[in-house]
């Protein structure tokens, strides 16, 4: 019975004094809202609050001159479902994509091998190879652009050799080419020091077992070495796919959407749209249909990645 | 966990409101002090900018209440773009200067402060040059340069190729499209660029119209409506520049880089305020008409007006300024590169005296004649999408093998719809 009453009083007494606030629970999320709050801070302020206005703007007609702002519903969605140049964009965007991504990881894994030998010079020409991803994109682009001119150093090159180079930037197919090599030659060195890293984390034993049972140099690359680097290429794929569809600097400065359409991807047609013609609500529903792109798109990367990603299934 | 839920909340809530109210663009200033005006421009040139500056200094001298005067320069290409773009996110100039391919979407939309009551003796300006900018009989901007276009010519080259100068030719009743086109082939065959159309580069068609009307043709009907690229005209101006291009080689072609002011290049169309360019040329140089073309002689001008922004919260003072800056002493000191619009300025000998590098002849011939004559360049409400429309749909024109009425059927099909129906 004592027991009982003991146990009564103290939870009389419990009940009696208020319980404190800042119990140990609360006490551990304050201090991890603390922590993470710089980075909620900026992904609210940079992240989300754009990305909610630009759903809000893609509602409305906003005439900039004017200074009129209206609700017009889903009317800037009907007009994208409608509008004839969204045929020629995606193409146009679907190639450079595909393009760019299957040039870049190729490249930078061929360039990754090779500077994994153990060779003379091999720290001189990743630094060489590197060297354009501190360059300024925009500089980088004027460069290129007096290099792709119908006398430019590219054909200027290509007259050593007894071959007639092309108007590069004014041929429909050669324009898109040369922004794609552009932007790998100027990006390839991203990627190939990720793949560098990875290759050289896979263990040596792997190899060498392999060797002694008989397997051939392109069986260990398909066998070892591309299972083992594959969390490798799933994150460069990711960061290649988004940036493909991001690419909007070289486009500006080299043609301009042009010849033609030839060039104008989603990211360029957007910034005319909104920027160039005035037309900012359309322009904000065309940066929704490029932010559900992405979306799907690393969304499929990231599930297929249990099929083939190493350590993931 | 309820309290740091409602934590969170609580933060992120200010946070957006904190960000709702960070909107400052259209916020009223402080009353006090001088207030710094900004008027946004597309020349960088030093001449121009320093003239602007002495300008405004002058004002400032008896007007304490009104502080900097920023001259703030937009690259020329992406002008109207920059332009709206910083209107709309809330940095709107307090002036700007506005190109005639975008004076119907700033007249026509409301965006300028109407200006007649305050721009002294507006009486004089020439109708030519105040078109643009009326709406109603009000006028909406301040037309601050009525350049025509000329050809300058580097005379050097031309001697050089045992050609007859230009001005040689004025004088014999020759200067036309032909003869310009004979001279610039011989200078292309010795290495040498031969004519260039300044800012074309293939894709800022509208400044092909310094040749085009040389045969009477236009991009649209006077009413704006009707397509007229592919009009029996328009062919032929086309197929002109076309063989000029890739069969005569007399022009440079799509890719080339050209600077007719390092050079190397034989003529260039332009308007006047480009002499302030030659001033260290290191060739000897000539400023003529426009040749003559089938149709005759003729001349195109460029506009360009200053408005001030209704969003301005210094709308009053900067009308004021406005008002100033275009006085007619002032469009005076002005008219040594921007023509002036006013009637009494408008005379060789009067734009003499401020013109350091074009003498009586040049001016009376290029820029009083050619105001007196000359049509704008083409504008339409909605110009920058159908400008890119346009340039779209003409860049296979500027390859060899072009099928001329072809690419011009298509381009009248891609504009048809916008210039409405």
């Amino acid at each position: 019975m004592a027991a009982t009453d003991l146990g009564e009083r103290v939870a009389v007494r419990a009940a009696a004094r208020p319980r404190p606030f800042w119990t140990i629970p609360r006490r551990d999320a304050l201090v991890g809202y603390l922590l993470i709050s710089p980075q909620l801070v900026g992904s609210v302020l940079f992240v989300l609050l754009p990305l909610g206005l630009v759903v809000y703007y893609s509602l409305q007609e906003w005439n900039v001159l004017a200074g009129t702002f209206e609700y017009v519903g889903g009317e800037n969605y009907a007009k994208l479902l409608a509008d004839p140049n969204m045929g020629p964009v995606l193409t146009s965007t679907a190639f450079f994509s595909v393009g760019l991504v299957v040039l870049n990881l190729t490249l930078a894994l061929t360039l990754a091998i090779l500077l994994d030998q153990r060779l003379r010079g091999t720290t001189f020409f990743r630094t060489l190879f590197f060297s354009p991803v501190l360059v300024s994109l925009v500089a980088w682009t004027i460069v290129w652009q007096f290099l792709l001119q119908q006398d430019g150093g590219v054909n200027g090159l290509l007259g050593v050799a007894g071959v007639e180079g092309p108007n590069w930037l004014r041929g429909e197919t050669t324009a898109l080419l040369s922004v794609v090599v552009v932007q790998v030659v100027k990006n390839v060195g991203l990627n190939m020091v990720l793949f560098l890293a990875a290759l050289q984390g896979v263990p040596r034993q792997l190899y060498e077992a392999a060797q002694l049972d008989g397997a051939g140099a392109w069986t260990r690359f398909l066998r070892i070495t591309v299972p083992q680097i594959s969390p490798t290429i799933l994150l460069t794929s990711i960061i290649t796919v988004v940036g493909s569809l991001q690419v909007f600097a070289q486009i500006a400065v080299l043609t301009q959407g042009g010849p033609g359409m030839s060039t104008t991807v989603l990211v360029y047609y957007l910034y005319q749209q909104a920027f160039q013609f005035r037309h900012l609500g359309y322009g904000a529903t065309l940066s929704v249909l490029l932010f559900l792109i992405v979306a799907v798109l690393t969304l499929l990367q990231w599930r297929l990645r249990r099929k083939w990603v190493f350590h993931e299934s | 966990m309820k309290a740091p839920g409602k934590l969170a909340a609580l933060s992120l809530t200010a946070l957006l409101t904190i960000t709702a109210c960070g909107d400052g663009g259209t916020a009223p200033p402080a009353a006090q002090g001088p207030q710094p005006l900004r008027m946004s421009i597309w020349t960088s040139n030093e001449a121009h900018l320093k003239l602007f500056n002495e300008i405004a200094a002058e004002y400032r001298k008896s007007h304490p209440q009104v502080g900097a005067i920023t001259f703030d320069p937009i690259p020329f290409e992406n002008y109207t773009t920059t332009l709206t773009t910083q209107i709309a996110g809330g940095n709107a100039p307090d002036l700007a200067w506005i190109m005639e391919n975008s004076a119907p979407d700033f007249v026509g939309s409301g965006a300028l402060v109407p200006l007649k009551s305050k721009i002294e003796n507006a009486a004089e300006l020439v109708p030519a040059a105040t078109r643009l900018w009326e709406r109603d009989g009000e006028l909406y901007a301040y037309p601050f340069s009525t350049s025509p276009f000329g050809v300058f010519v580097n005379t050097d080259l031309v001697k050089a190729a045992g050609q007859k100068a230009p001005r040689e030719l004025m004088k014999a009743g020759q200067w036309d499209w032909e003869h310009a086109n004979e001279i610039n082939k011989a200078v292309a065959a010795k290495g040498k660029n031969g004519l260039t159309i300044l800012n074309f580069d293939y894709k800022a068609w509208d400044n092909l119209a310094t040749v085009w009307q040389g045969w009477g043709a236009k991009a649209w009907s006077d009413d704006g409506g009707t397509c007229q690229f592919n009009a029996p005209e328009m062919v032929e101006a086309m197929t002109f520049m076309h063989k000029a291009i890739f069969t005569d080689k007399s022009m440079p072609g799509p890719g080339s880089a050209v600077d007719f002011f390092s050079g190397d290049t034989t003529m260039a169309v332009a308007q006047i305020s480009r002499a302030a360019m030659l001033e260290d040329a290191t060739f000897k140089w000539d400023l003529v008409p426009l040749p003559a073309g089938p149709k005759g002689e003729y001349a195109v001008i460029g506009q360009a007006g200053i408005g001030v922004l209704k969003k301005s919260p210094r709308a009053e003072q900067a009308t004021d300024f406005l008002a100033y800056f275009a006085n007619a002493a002032n469009a005076a000191k002005l008219a040594a590169y921007f023509p002036p619009a006013r009637g009494s300025l408008l005379t060789a000998d009067t734009m003499a005296k401020t013109s350091p590098l074009l003498n009586g002849d040049q001016l009376q011939e290029v820029v009083i004649n050619g105001i007196e004559k000359g049509v704008v360049k083409p504008s339409h409400t909605g110009q920058a999408e159908l400008a890119q429309t346009a340039r779209a749909a003409l860049d296979p024109l500027w390859k060899p093998d072009a099928d001329v009425k072809a690419v011009l059927d298509g381009v009248c099909a891609k504009i048809q719809p916008l210039l409405g129906g």
